[in-house]
C-alpha cells in the first residue's frame, strides 16, 4: 500500500494538472481573466450545444418523388441532346409520367440506332453488373427508360452529397461561420446553426431547388389550349410564378442553371431589383446561339418550373451575361441570387424537424445549470466530510479533480456541452463518490474485523475494486446505448456520463490511492479514524 | 472528530423475512403500473407524437385564458398553455399542423406574430417544430434503446456472475423501469426526449446498487460455504447497507439540488432518475436477492467443477 513510486506521483500529478489547463479556458470564458491567458497554454475550449448557445437545428428530408422528377426531367434533356447528333433520329410524344422516360421514334429504321444512342446514357452500377436505367423497346416504335431500383438507390446517395455542399454553399456562402450541415441515414440532412434564431431566412434559401432554365415561349399555341393546360407537340405548359396564368414553352432547353458560374442581386434600369448571371464559356454559347437565332421572339425565364418572367429577346446576347427580371424585393433577389451561384439542389428538400432556442435562453440554462453544479457539488462534498473525516477530505479533492478532467476532456475532443449535459455532469458528481464510498465503507469493515490499519486500506482498495469495476460498466452500456440512438442534447448527456465514468474510477481509486498512500508513509498513523 | 454514520456498526437487519411481502407487493405495483400506463397513457411531449411548441416569456404574467381565447382564434386546433419556470413564462402546445409540414412554419409565424403584437416586450424562447414521420422514429428509437440497454447489461451480469443474477438483474430492470413510467402516467409529467435519457441513465445507475450487493453476495458466498442462502443475503445486503445509504444519498443531494434550482427543461430528467435511484434502492434489496433464491442459487454455484475435483483430490 506504500509503495507509490515517485514517477506515479508525478504522472498523476501531470494527468491532473493537464486536466486543469485544458479546462480553464472553457471556464474562463465570457471573464475578463479569459485573455489574459497566455497564448502558448491549449486554447480549445467546449461547444455548447444549440440549447445553451440559441441557434436553429433543422433536419431535412430529401422528397423522393421530386427526386425522380428531377432525374427524369435530367434524363429527358440527356437524351433529347443526344439523339440530335443524329438528324436521322426523329422523336416526338416525349413523356414522363409514371416515373418512366418514353418517346416514339418516328422511323423504325432509326430504332436500333437511337436504342444505341441511348443505351450509351446508362452507367453500368458497381457490383451488381446492372446498370442504372433500364431500357426497352415497346411495340417496335417506342423507347422506354425505367430507372431500376439499384440506380435509385445510388442516384439518391449522390444526390444527398451534392444537395449537402449545396445547402452548405447557401447558408454560408463565405465558408466562414461554424455551422454544421451533414447527412444523416440515406435520405436526410441535418443543419445546426448556432445563434441564428428565426430559422425562417434558413429555411427560406434551403427551401427553394433553384433548377432555372432558358426556354422559348411556343407562340404557335392556341392561348385557350394553354390555359386549360393543353399544349401542343413538343411544347409543355407552365404556370406563371404568380399562378395567374398558363405560358407554353418548348420543352427543349436553350441554356440552364448549371451553366452560371455566378449570380448577384442588382437592379434594372428602372431601379427594380433583378440578377445579374454570367455564364460559363459553354453556356455563353448556347445562349448566344439561341439568342441570335431568335431574336424578337420571347423566351421563358423558368424557375423550379415556375414562370418569373417572359421577356422579348432584343438582340443577340454574346457576352454571356444576363439579368433575371421578375417582381423581386431587393431580399428575394438576394435569396435566388446565392441560390442559383450555390447551384441548384439535386433533391428538393423538407423540413421534417425544427427547434429554434432564442439566446438569452440558453444564458438563463448555463446560469442556472452551473449554480445547481455548485449548489450541489458543496452539498456532496459536506456530506462525505461529515461522513468520512480525512478520507472525505481525499474523496472531495478527487471529485474536484474530477471535474477539471471531465470538462478538460471535453475541450481536448471538442466536445459539445448541451443542457441535458449539465445534468449528466450533475449526476456524474453525485456517483463518483460512490467508488469512494464502496471503499471507505470497506475499510471501515476491515478495521472493525480487527485487521491492522495497512492491511485494511489495502484490503479496502483491493475488494471494492470489483464492484466498482462492474457498476461502471453497467453506466457505459447504458450510455453507450444512448448515444448510438441518441440525437442533439440527448448525446450530449451520454457523452458526458461516459467522459464521466472513465475520469472517475481514474480520480476517485487511483489518485485518492496515492493521496492515502502518501500520508499514511509521511504520518505513520497508529489508528485509523474513519 | 466522530464521523456521522447513519448505519451503526453491527446493523443486523432481517430483510429477508419481509422478502415474499415485498415482492409480492413489488409486482402488484409493477402490475398496476404497467396497467396504468396503458390505461392512461403517457403524457408524450411533440417529441414523440409531433406537434409544435413555443416557449414564451412575457414581460409580466399574463392571463392564460385570455391567451388560450386568442391562440384559439387563430384556428389552429387545440392550443395547450402551461406554465413553464415562472409565472412569466409559457410554453404553447399545438397539435400537427392540418396542412403537413410546410404549414408548420405559417402556424408558427402566426402565433409569433399574436404575440409581439399583442403582448409588447415578450420574449420568443424557444421554437420547436416536430413532424408525425420524425416523431414516430424517436419514439421507436427510444423504445429500442431502452431495451437493448436493459438485455445488454442483464448479459453483462450473467458473464460476470451466473445467469440467476442475469435473470435478477433483468427482472430488477423491468420493475425500475415500469415503476417509473407509472409515475409519470400518473402524474401527467411530459415526456420527452431528455426522460428517456433519463430512463437509460437509471438502467445504468439502479443497476449501480444490485451489482455492489451481487458483489458481496458472491463474496459470502464463497466464503461461508456452509451457510443457508436466506442469512447469507442478510448478511451481505447488511454489510453493504452503509454503502448503499450514503451514495443513494449523495446523488439524491445532487439531484435534488438539480430539480430545486436547475433549468426548467431538464426537470423532466432531474426527476425521473432521482425517482429511478429511490426505486432502485428499493429493488436492489428486494428484488435482486430473492430473485436468488428462487432460482436457487447455492455456494455450489460459484465453485467450478474442476475445483470440486481438485478439492476431493486433495488429502484432508
Amino acid at each position: 500500500m506504500l509503495e507509490f513510486p515517485r514517477w506515479k506521483v508525478w504522472l498523476v500529478t501531470l494527468v491532473v494538472a493537464l486536466g486543469v489547463f485544458l479546462s480553464l479556458p472553457s471556464l474562463l470564458a465570457g471573464t475578463p481573466y479569459a485573455d489574459r491567458w497566455p497564448a502558448w497554454l491549449p486554447h480549445d475550449k467546449i461547444n455548447l450545444g444549440l440549447d445553451l448557445a440559441g441557434g436553429s437545428h433543422l433536419l431535412l428530408e430529401a422528397d423522393a418523388r421530386d427526386a425522380l422528377k428531377q432525374r427524369l426531367q435530367g434524363k429527358e434533356d440527356e437524351v433529347a441532346t443526344e439523339l440530335r447528333h443524329d438528324p436521322r433520329i426523329d422523336i416526338s410524344d416525349i413523356s414522363t409520367a409514371g416515373g418512366r422516360l418514353s418517346f416514339l421514334v418516328r422511323d423504325p429504321t432509326r430504332l436500333d440506332a437511337a436504342v444505341e444512342r441511348v443505351r450509351k446514357l446508362t452507367e453500368p452500377l458497381q457490383l451488381t453488373g446492372k446498370r442504372d436505367w433500364d431500357v426497352q423497346v415497346v411495340d417496335s416504335t417506342r423507347i422506354v427508360l425505367t430507372p431500376t431500383d439499384s440506380g435509385t438507390v445510388q442516384a439518391l446517395k449522390s444526390a444527398m452529397g451534392v444537395a449537402r455542399d449545396v445547402v452548405r454553399r447557401r447558408i454560408d456562402p463565405g465558408g466562414t461561420k461554424e455551422i454544421t450541415v451533414v447527412t444523416e441515414g440515406s435520405n436526410r440532412i441535418l443543419v445546426e446553426v448556432p445563434g441564428v434564431e428565426n430559422p425562417d431566412q434558413l429555411k427560406k434559401l434551403i427551401g427553394q431547388t433553384a433548377r432555372l432554365e432558358f426556354k422559348l415561349v411556343d407562340l404557335e399555341a392556341n392561348p385557350a389550349d394553354v390555359q386549360q393546360g393543353r399544349a401542343p407537340p413538343g411544347s409543355q405548359v407552365l404556370p406563371m410564378v404568380d399562378g395567374t396564368s398558363f405560358v407554353a414553352v418548348k420543352r427543349r432547353v436553350m441554356v440552364a442553371g448549371d451553366q452560371l458560374t455566378d449570380a448577384r442581386q442588382g437592379f434594372d434600369q428602372d431601379g427594380r431589383p433583378d440578377i445579374n448571371i454570367k455564364f460559363n464559356t459553354a453556356g455563353a454559347k448556347r445562349f448566344a446561339r439561341a439568342t441570335q437565332e431568335n431574336v424578337g421572339k420571347p423566351f421563358a425565364i423558368i424557375l423550379d418550373d415556375k414562370v418569373l418572367s417572359a421577356p422579348n429577346i432584343n438582340e443577340p446576347i454574346l457576352g454571356g451575361n444576363a439579368q433575371i427580371t421578375g417582381s423581386f424585393t431587393v431580399q428575394s433577389a438576394n435569396d435566388l441570387a446565392v441560390s442559383l451561384a450555390s447551384g441548384k439542389l439535386p433533391v428538393k428538400l423538407n423540413v421534417i424537424e425544427e427547434r429554434s432556442i432564442g439566446p438569452d435562453l440558453g444564458k438563463d440554462s448555463i446560469h442556472k445549470g452551473v449554480i445547481a453544479s455548485l449548489i450541489g457539488t458543496i452539498g456532496v462534498m459536506l456530506f462525505m466530510l461529515v461522513t468520512y473525516g480525512r478520507f472525505g477530505v481525499y474523496a472531495n479533492i478527487a471529485l474536484v479533480v474530477n471535474a477539471f478532467l471531465i470538462l478538460g476532456i471535453m475541450a481536448l475532443f471538442g466536445a459539445t456541452l448541451t443542457l441535458p449535459g449539465i445534468a449528466g455532469f450533475i449526476l456524474t458528481i453525485g456517483a463518483a463518490v460512490d467508488a469512494n464510498v464502496l471503499i471507505n465503507e470497506r475499510i471501515r469493515e476491515e478495521i472493525r474485523r480487527g485487521r491492522r490499519l495497512l492491511d485494511a486500506v489495502e484490503t479496502g482498495y483491493r475488494e471494492a475494486f470489483r464492484a466498482i469495476f462492474d457498476a461502471n460498466v453497467t453506466h457505459v452500456i447504458s450510455a453507450g446505448i444512448m448515444a448510438f440512438f441518441g440525437s442533439g442534447p440527448v448525446r450530449g448527456f451520454a457523452v458526458v456520463l461516459l467522459i464521466g465514468v472513465v475520469t472517475s474510477v481514474f480520480t476517485a481509486v487511483y489518485f485518492t490511492r496515492m493521496l492515502v498512500a502518501l500520508w499514511l508513509r509521511r504520518a505513520r498513523p497508529r489508528e485509523l479514524n474513519i | 472528530m466522530r464521523h456521522l454514520k447513519l448505519v451503526p456498526d453491527h446493523t443486523n437487519l432481517d430483510f429477508m423475512r419481509w422478502r415474499n411481502l415485498a415482492v409480492i407487493l413489488s409486482t402488484l405495483l409493477t402490475i398496476a403500473s404497467f396497467a396504468y400506463t396503458g390505461y392512461r397513457g403517457l403524457n408524450l411531449g411533440i417529441d414523440f407524437v409531433g406537434g409544435q411548441v413555443i416557449r414564451v416569456t412575457f414581460v409580466q404574467p399574463v392571463d392564460v385564458e385570455q391567451l388560450r381565447g386568442r391562440v384559439l382564434n387563430l384556428h389552429l386546433g387545440e392550443a395547450a398553455i402551461s406554465e413553464f419556470g415562472g409565472p412569466k413564462s409559457y410554453q404553447i402546445r399545438l397539435p400537427k399542423p392540418q396542412g403537413g409540414d410546410a404549414q408548420a412554419n405559417v402556424v408558427a409565424n402566426q402565433v409569433k406574430q399574436l404575440i409581439t403584437a399583442d403582448y409588447p416586450g415578450a420574449r420568443i424562447d424557444a421554437v420547436e417544430t416536430v413532424s408525425g414521420k420524425v416523431s414516430e422514429e424517436l419514439a421507436s428509437d427510444g423504445a429500442k434503446a431502452i431495451i437493448f440497454a436493459m438485455i445488454g447489461i442483464a448479459i453483462y451480469i450473467w458473464f460476470r456472475f451466473e445467469w440467476q443474477f442475469g435473470v435478477g438483474a433483468l427482472l430488477t430492470l423491468a420493475h425500475d423501469v415500469s415503476m417509473t413510467l407509472g409515475f409519470f402516467a400518473f402524474t401527467r409529467l411530459q415526456v420527452d426526449l431528455n426522460v428517456v435519457a433519463a430512463i437509460l441513465t437509471i438502467v445504468g445507475y439502479s443497476l449501480n446498487d444490485t451489482v455492489v450487493i451481487y458483489d458481496r453476495i458472491r463474496e459470502n458466498l464463497r466464503k461461508y460455504r456452509k451457510m443457508a442462502i436466506l442469512p447469507l443475503l442478510n448478511l451481505s445486503l447488511n454489510e453493504t447497507l452503509a454503502r448503499t445509504v450514503v451514495t443513494s444519498l449523495t446523488v439524491l443531494i445532487a439531484l435534488g439540488v438539480l430539480m430545486a434550482i436547475g433549468p426548467e427543461v431538464i426537470f423532466g430528467l432531474a426527476i425521473a432518475i432521482f425517482l429511478g435511484v429511490l426505486i432502485g434502492t428499493y429493488s436492489s434489496i428486494y428484488i435482486s436477492s430473492p430473485v436468488l433464491v428462487w432460482l436457487g442459487v447455492t455456494p455450489d454455484s460459484f465453485v467450478r467443477l474442476d475445483d470440486k475435483e481438485a478439492a476431493e483430490k486433495q488429502p484432508a
